[in-house]
């Protein structure tokens, strides 16, 4: 089993402008990712970029793994111009996933964005009473919707726009959903994924009614894997490593 | 074929090395390589009392580069000889530890105590550009330079003893020199070069310390030609890095001059790099019916080019 391995692109399929769900074929044996694990990918091998980047499996067969990325800057621009056959370096799975929920607590899983990758193989797993949130800023980038629907939870779907779903941001609905289920806050534990000031206001929540829950962070990486110090994040128990005690952190443990 | 060197009274396996701060405490990296392979492990710096370091956002990307502001991130020397070098130990590989203090008397207090706790070298930091007190302040001033080399000198026994330069001063010859004289087994050569990247949507520094070490193949000719100048300063062994990501990288620093060499962002990019470049050079050595990895160091011949073209 190699953390450290080579993958053949199999698809590069572009969901919409700027998001594509990109399949990879391990040509060596892998190791299972837990659910919120990562990958540092290889985007080139000219040194410009220089590093990898970081993506979550979205989910793993045992043939393939597929990866969701939106196009951001140089290196995601990159992985966009990825062609079937051509073969790229990985190193992972990497930190540390989400933990499974307590017996009788109902997950709240709350996804902002291209969160949802980090959050679509917990979601897979969870039992049918867990809530799912997920919110984009239009109805075009709202992604795998057909197989969240499948998967049996219960979904809202939001978006910013209001072209699609209920109208507003994740952490509105996630208040609202609050409000309407008062029993719910005793029973359940959160889990969130998206940028940072929708995880800051779901957090805050959180803490207001006295919620448990993780949250799945980002931060520049260099190695991915311990050993630079690069990837800090100030917790209330000093500066850990997102891509080693994280990404996904108890969610009353970040300072915000 | 010989792929061993010596460095003061160490004698390496191979001449490749990991460099500090990019290797950890060697944990990180024992899934991805045998440990035991490498000529010598260089640890992060390591202060008298641990430090948090910066503040996040640490580190960026630059062309061919990248920016990190680290701040020393440390467990502390107390941590250190419990907890991480009892593992280092256990392979058979040199172990370096690279030191950084605020005053002189931190420098001889750790030296001192590393030296006793029996590892094989001490690597001394005089050039983090990333901590607000004492490092860099004894890389850029001659005089503190050969006071704290002398002392540190004094206080360590065993250990081989290593200064890695600075490369913000203009003569690093001169610098090398005051090294040599006041009894350091070997230099090393470059650590980060000082910069700083800004974002232009937000107008905000990329680095919240806003200046930060830069280090990666864009530094690598800057990096090479210290190696270079200070190589031919001194004769003790000159430790080659900056940059290096394979092979050919680690054999343009022996041929200008470089005893050892030593890998540092580039385990980032592939764990493995060490590795394949300590293969690299067996295969390179055979290629060319070369048999001892010594008769390459100092080998570039511009000298002769240049007489030649004066010719
Ligand atoms: C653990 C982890 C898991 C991730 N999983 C996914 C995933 O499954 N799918 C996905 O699409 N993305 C994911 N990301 C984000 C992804 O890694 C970045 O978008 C990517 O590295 C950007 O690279 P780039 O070269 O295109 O952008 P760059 O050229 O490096 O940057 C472009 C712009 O984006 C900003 N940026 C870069 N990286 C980040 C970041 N990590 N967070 C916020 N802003 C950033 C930069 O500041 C810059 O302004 C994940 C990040 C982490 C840390
Ligand atoms: C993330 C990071 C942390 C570093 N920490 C240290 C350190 O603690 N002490 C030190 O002497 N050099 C430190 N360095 C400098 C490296 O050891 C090396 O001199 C420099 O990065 C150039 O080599 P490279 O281009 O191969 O990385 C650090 C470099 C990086 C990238
Ligand atoms: S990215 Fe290097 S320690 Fe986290």
């Amino acid at each position: 089993m190699n953390r450290y391995f080579k993958a053949e692109i199999t698809k590069n399929l572009p969901l919409n402008s700027k998001n594509n769900l990109l399949t990879l074929f391990p040509l060596e044996p892998v190791i299972d990712p837990e659910p919120g694990q990562f990958y540092m990918i290889e985007v080139s091998d000219s040194y410009n970029p220089l590093l990898k980047r970081p993506f979550c499996c979205l989910r793993k067969t045992p043939d393939n793994m597929q990866f969701l990325f939106t196009v951001r800057g140089k290196g995601t621009a990159l992985m966009k111009e990825f062609r079937k056959g051509q073969v790229i370096h990985l190193i992972g799975p990497l930190g540390s996933g989400y933990p499974e929920a307590r017996k009788g607590c109902t997950p709240v899983v709350i996804a902002g964005g291209t969160g949802i990758a980090s959050l679509f193989s917990f979601i897979e797993r969870t039992p049918d009473s867990s809530r799912v949130i997920y919110g984009a800023k239009t109805k075009d980038e709202l992604l795998m919707l057909d197989e969240l629907r499948k998967a049996g939870i219960r979904l809202t779907v939001c978006t910013d726009d209001c072209s699609f779903g209920e109208e507003g941001m994740v952490d509105q609905i996630f208040m609202n959903f609050l409000r309407s289920n008062e029993s719910i806050r005793t029973s359940c534990v959160l889990y969130a994924c998206g940028p940072r000031p929708m995880l800051r206001a779901v957090a805050a929540i959180a803490r207001d009614n006295n919620i448990k829950g993780y949250a799945s962070l980002e931060e520049n990486m260099a190695c991915g894997f311990g050993a630079c110090l690069g990837c800090a994040v100030n917790t209330v128990k000093g500066y850990k490593r997102v891509c080693k005690e994280g990404p996904v952190f108890p969610i009353q443990e970040i300072v915000w | 074929m010989d792929l061993t060197v010596d460095i003061g009274h160490l004698k390496l396996k191979n001449p490749v090395m990991t460099a500090s701060g990019t290797f950890g405490y060697g944990e990180e990296y024992a899934e991805f390589v045998d440990l035991n392979m490498l000529g010598a492990i260089v640890v992060k710096g390591i202060t008298l009392k641990p430090l948090e370091g910066n503040p996040p956002p640490r580190i960026c990307e630059t062309p061919c580069g990248m920016l990190n502001a680290i701040g020393l991130q440390n467990v502390g020397l107390k941590r250190f000889l419990k907890e991480k070098l009892p593992y280092l130990r256990a392979f058979d590989s040199k172990i370096i530890v690279n030191v950084m203090g605020n005053t002189l008397q931190e420098y001889v207090k750790l030296a001192g105590a590393l030296d006793e706790a029996g590892v094989d070298g001490i690597e001394l930091n005089v050039s983090c550009p990333n901590v607000k007190k004492g490092g860099i302040m004894f890389g850029t001033d001659k005089k503190a330079l050969a006071n704290l080399t002398a002392k540190v000198r004094q206080a360590v026994r065993q250990s081989i003893l290593i200064t890695k330069l600075s490369p913000t001063v203009p003569d690093i010859p001169k610098f090398a020199v005051i090294a040599e004289e006041n009894g350091s087994d070997a230099i090393t050569l470059i650590n980060t070069i000082p910069g700083m990247a800004i974002d232009t949507r937000t107008w905000q520094p990329k680095l919240a310390n806003i200046t930060g070490g830069l280090s990666g193949p864009a530094i690598r000719p800057v990096a090479v030609r210290m190696v270079w100048e200070a190589s031919r300063a001194v004769k003790i062994p000159v430790i080659g890095v900056g940059g290096i990501m394979n092979v050919d990288d680690a054999l343009e620093f022996m041929l200008a001059g470089a005893t050892a060499v030593q890998v540092g962002t580039g385990n980032f990019l592939r764990p493995t790099a060490t590795v394949e470049i300590i293969n690299g050079l067996w295969t390179y050595l055979d290629k060319k019916g070369i048999s001892n990895v010594k008769d390459i160091i100092g080998g570039v011949n511009g000298e002769s080019i240049h007489s030649n073209l004066n010719n």
